[in-house]
């Protein structure tokens, strides 16, 4: 099968990427609990923010902001569920 | 002498030359944590250090009874803020090498907690990091890194890590928690190398 590049994520992957983060349901890598992002524990600091498991404390997900840039980690979530509107 | 005055606010609107790029003096000491503050007692504490000719063992007593350095040091963290002559009691990692052959250059330090963190082995050596446990004279506070945390002023203190249990030595420079997620892979203030 032929692979295609990556400017074909354009439509799916804008759409994805607007999804409710808090609605969104994700699975975590460590213990295999799988809830919604809104039910996380969040740590913030000035360093960033840092998302772990409710149920094994594992980090799912990071958010390092400085200025016009942002880096977004998912280490620690194997997929993430994202509602579709009208579906 | 000099006939051109500055006036009386001159000399405030100099520099520290103390203060690397982009950082601002602080006085208190601000808590930066990626997860809960873990409670570790002393009498389950041990640090570790793993070569590949083995693991390096050290309990609270035996770490406690190592050559102990008293440290003077300037600290600059990548949110902004830095703190000039804090003062520090550790084991410098000078000593903790000392009965230590590797062949391996780079050092990927671990916390209680997970957290993790790479430094190459030869900016750890030489006076430049220490394991510290009192931070002005008294045991270092768990929410700044107690019962020890590793202590590398030379770089941004993400690269001092709270809770230290060990270093594990690697062949190539891997990235470790922060370094993964934006941050830099080395960290030098002076070089303002806060991201990738």
């Amino acid at each position: 099968m032929q692979h295609v590049d990556g400017n074909s994520l354009a439509g799916p992957l804008a759409e994805f990427l607007a999804f409710d983060v808090t609605m969104a349901t994700a699975r975590c890598n460590g213990c295999g609990d799988t809830a919604e992002l809104a039910r996380a524990m969040v740590y913030t600091s000035g360093a960033g923010t840092v998302v772990r498991c409710r149920s094994c404390g594992q980090v799912l997900a990071t958010l390092v902001e400085s200025g016009d840039r942002a880096w977004i980690g998912f280490s620690g979530v194997s997929a993430i569920e994202v509602r579709r509107p009208g579906s | 002498m000099s006939f051109i005055s500055r006036g009386f606010s001159g000399r405030s609107r100099e520099r520290d030359d103390r203060l690397p790029p982009g950082q601002t003096l602080v006085h208190d000491f601000p808590v930066l944590s990626a997860g809960p503050t873990p409670d570790i007692d002393t009498a389950d504490w041990e640090f570790t250090i793993r070569t590949e000719s083995g693991v390096h063992r050290w309990n609270w007593d035996e770490f406690t009874s190592l050559k102990i350095d008293d440290v003077d040091t300037d600290i600059h963290c990548v949110t902004h803020w830095s703190k000039l002559g804090t003062k520090w009691r550790g084991v410098s990692l000078d000593t903790l090498f000392e009965d230590i052959e590797t062949e391996q250059d780079y050092v990927m330090a671990h916390s209680y907690g997970g957290y993790t963190t790479n430094v190459p082995l030869d900016e750890l050596l030489d006076g430049k990091a220490w394991v510290a446990f009192e931070y002005d004279g008294e045991p270092l506070d768990p929410e700044h890194g107690g019962p020890a945390r590793l202590l590398v002023p030379h770089l941004y203190f993400w690269k001092s890590a709270k809770w230290v249990r060990g270093l594990e030595m690697m062949d190539q420079d891997e990235p470790g928690f922060w370094e993964q997620n934006g941050y830099h892979i080395h960290g030098d203030p002076w070089k303002e190398e806060r991201y990738w």
